[in-house]
């Protein structure tokens, strides 16, 4: 999923301070999972910006709003008929979903309640770790399915580098070194020897170095 | 005696003398003249001198234009590049300028994470990793093409090394490392600095036994100690460095004034004891801001004076 981490509320503030007419939009989805945007975070965040307005002695309007997904056309089209009733949405979708709000109602402020933060897997409630980069290539058949593209922090394809130190990182104790899990792993599935075998230079232009990407698939367009 | 670039570090390990490099770090500044100093204090006692690429990640004059000074003094620089902070497009270009001054010697690196550094909110590149910019260099200098398929007028002649760490985790993969280095195009290695002699000569054993020492020159990598207190931080902090316990308490049971003395008998023994092993072809003597230091090691150590070679 897409994980993404809640904004201070100081920052928000200081976006949306001068509105008067705010709906604050969560998403039911990835947000929901990593508890920053889903249904729950956008009552709280409501009800500490109504606190901080009423301390102010402002009269705002805060209305919540958590839809399916703010990622597709569709959910995004329920509220097209009460969105003229604001004058900005706090959005607390990941980027993704902010700038297809952005996109779909053009002349509507939209700002951002949360920090994209990567594409990752819920360790356990509270803690969220990054898994991949979405590099458009995925390598993972000759690393014995662990990314050393978004694990290590030097993406080293043919690591490990000479920092790594009882399993982990040079960067942080806190840190597994992926490629100390990419060898036990390859010992655990009896192909230790493939380590020898050397990843050749990468072609990023599937990665962000190519521009912003699209996958069109024409067999499943309508 | 079959050389494949006019490095003088290649002909002289070609002929079979142990060789001596020693490395010096550019100034945190354009003042060059500060390379010269360092240069100058060794350059009788080395065989060539390597120039660091901004390590540990602090913004420093850059290797390339030390590496073109100290050739300007007729020495002979082993440029260090790390993958960290170009991509292969500089890379490449950085190869050519060098080869441009008959630079002849180059180290591949992946480099420190820049979080170690002063621009620890920077972005790192690795384009390619170390093992994929030996094949780059490699490919350039065999080859004399660029990676994207285009001629190179008058090609690099580089003598390609690597650095190898035998102290990093996980062990049981740090000889096939070295062999995948060697695979990918390494000709020298540099190691990290050693301190648990028992483990490197336990690493060379397993090197020996897949006959790598005779596909790569070894040259062991030694930083003499300047205090007790540089021990423990070179012991706890530094990722990948095994200085061991007998050593620390070797350096802090010396009075303090005769430490800086203690730890160049260290080094001094640690290299009499590793002429001995078998692959190890040659020493890199990485006198951190000691420079000056390096003579009486090399001369100690009976490798002074050193041979000429055409």
């Amino acid at each position: 999923m897409i994980v993404a981490d809640k904004k201070p509320i100081e920052e928000i503030i200081k976006e949306v301070e001068n509105y008067s007419k705010i709906l604050i939009l969560g998403c039911n989805e990835c947000v929901t999972v990593c508890e920053a945007g889903g249904k729950k975070e956008v009552g709280i965040l409501a009800s500490a910006l109504r606190m901080y307005f009423l301390n102010q002695g402002k009269d705002v309007k805060i209305d919540e709003v958590t839809l399916e997904r703010q990622c597709d056309h569709e959910y995004l089209e329920e509220i097209r008929d009460r969105v003229d009733k604001y004058d900005a949405v706090l959005s607390l979708a990941c980027g993704v979903g902010v700038q297809f709000m952005a996109e779909k109602y053009q002349a509507l402020p939209v700002y951002p309640g949360v920090n994209t933060c990567f594409l990752g897997v819920t360790e356990k409630r509270g803690l969220w770790t990054e898994r991949c980069q979405a590099c458009g290539k995925c390598i993972l058949a000759k690393t014995a399915g662990i990314c050393p593209v978004s694990r290590c922090a030097k993406r080293l394809l043919n690591g490990p580098c000479g920092g790594s130190t009882n399993g982990k990182c040079e960067i942080s104790k806190d840190v597994d070194c992926a490629w100390q899990l990419i060898v036990d792993r390859l010992k655990a599935i009896g192909k230790i020897d493939d380590y020898e075998n050397i990843i050749p230079l990468k072609d990023w232009s599937t990665d962000r170095a190519g521009g912003p990407r699209k996958v069109a698939r024409e067999d499943v367009q309508l | 005696m079959n050389c494949k670039t006019p490095s003088k570090l290649e002909k002289i390990l070609a002929a079979g003398h142990l060789a001596v490099t020693s490395e010096c770090g550019p100034p945190r500044g354009s003042n060059i003249e500060h390379i010269v100093h360092k240069a100058n204090l060794i350059k009788d006692h080395v065989d060539a001198i390597n120039i660091t690429d901004n390590q540990t990640s602090v913004t420093r004059l850059c290797s390339l234009a030390a590496c073109i000074r100290l050739k300007l003094m007729g020495l002979e620089p082993v440029l260090q590049m790390v993958t960290r902070d170009r991509n292969r497009i500089a890379i490449q270009s950085d190869i050519l300028g060098a080869a441009a001054f008959d630079i002849f010697n180059m180290l591949c690196l992946s480099g420190d994470h820049q979080s170690f550094g002063d621009c620890a909110q920077g972005q790192n590149v690795h384009d390619l990793d170390s093992m994929q910019l030996l094949q780059t260099v490699r490919h350039m200098r065999d080859e004399g093409k660029f990676l994207g398929g285009g001629d190179i007028d008058r090609p690099p002649r580089m003598f390609v090394g690597a650095a190898a760490n035998p102290f990093a985790d996980p062990f049981e993969i740090r000889v096939p490392r070295l062999a995948k280095k060697i695979a990918a195009g390494a000709e020298f290695i540099q190691t990290q600095c050693i301190y648990n002699l028992e483990k490197f000569e336990l690493w060379m054993k397993m090197v020996r036994e897949r006959g790598l020492h005779e596909k790569v020159h070894i040259l062991a990598g030694l930083t003499p100690l300047k205090t007790a207190g540089m021990a423990k931080y070179m012991k706890n902090r530094v990722p990948g460095m095994d200085v061991p316990d007998d050593v620390v308490k070797r350096m802090a049971a010396t009075p303090k004034e005769k430490q800086a003395e203690e730890g160049i008998k260290i080094c001094i023994e640690s290299i009499q004891r590793l002429k001995e092993v078998e692959g190890v072809k040659g020493f890199h003597i990485m006198a951190i801001e000691w420079e000056e230091k390096v003579p009486e090691i090399v001369e100690s150590t009976g490798l002074y004076p050193r041979p000429k070679v055409d």
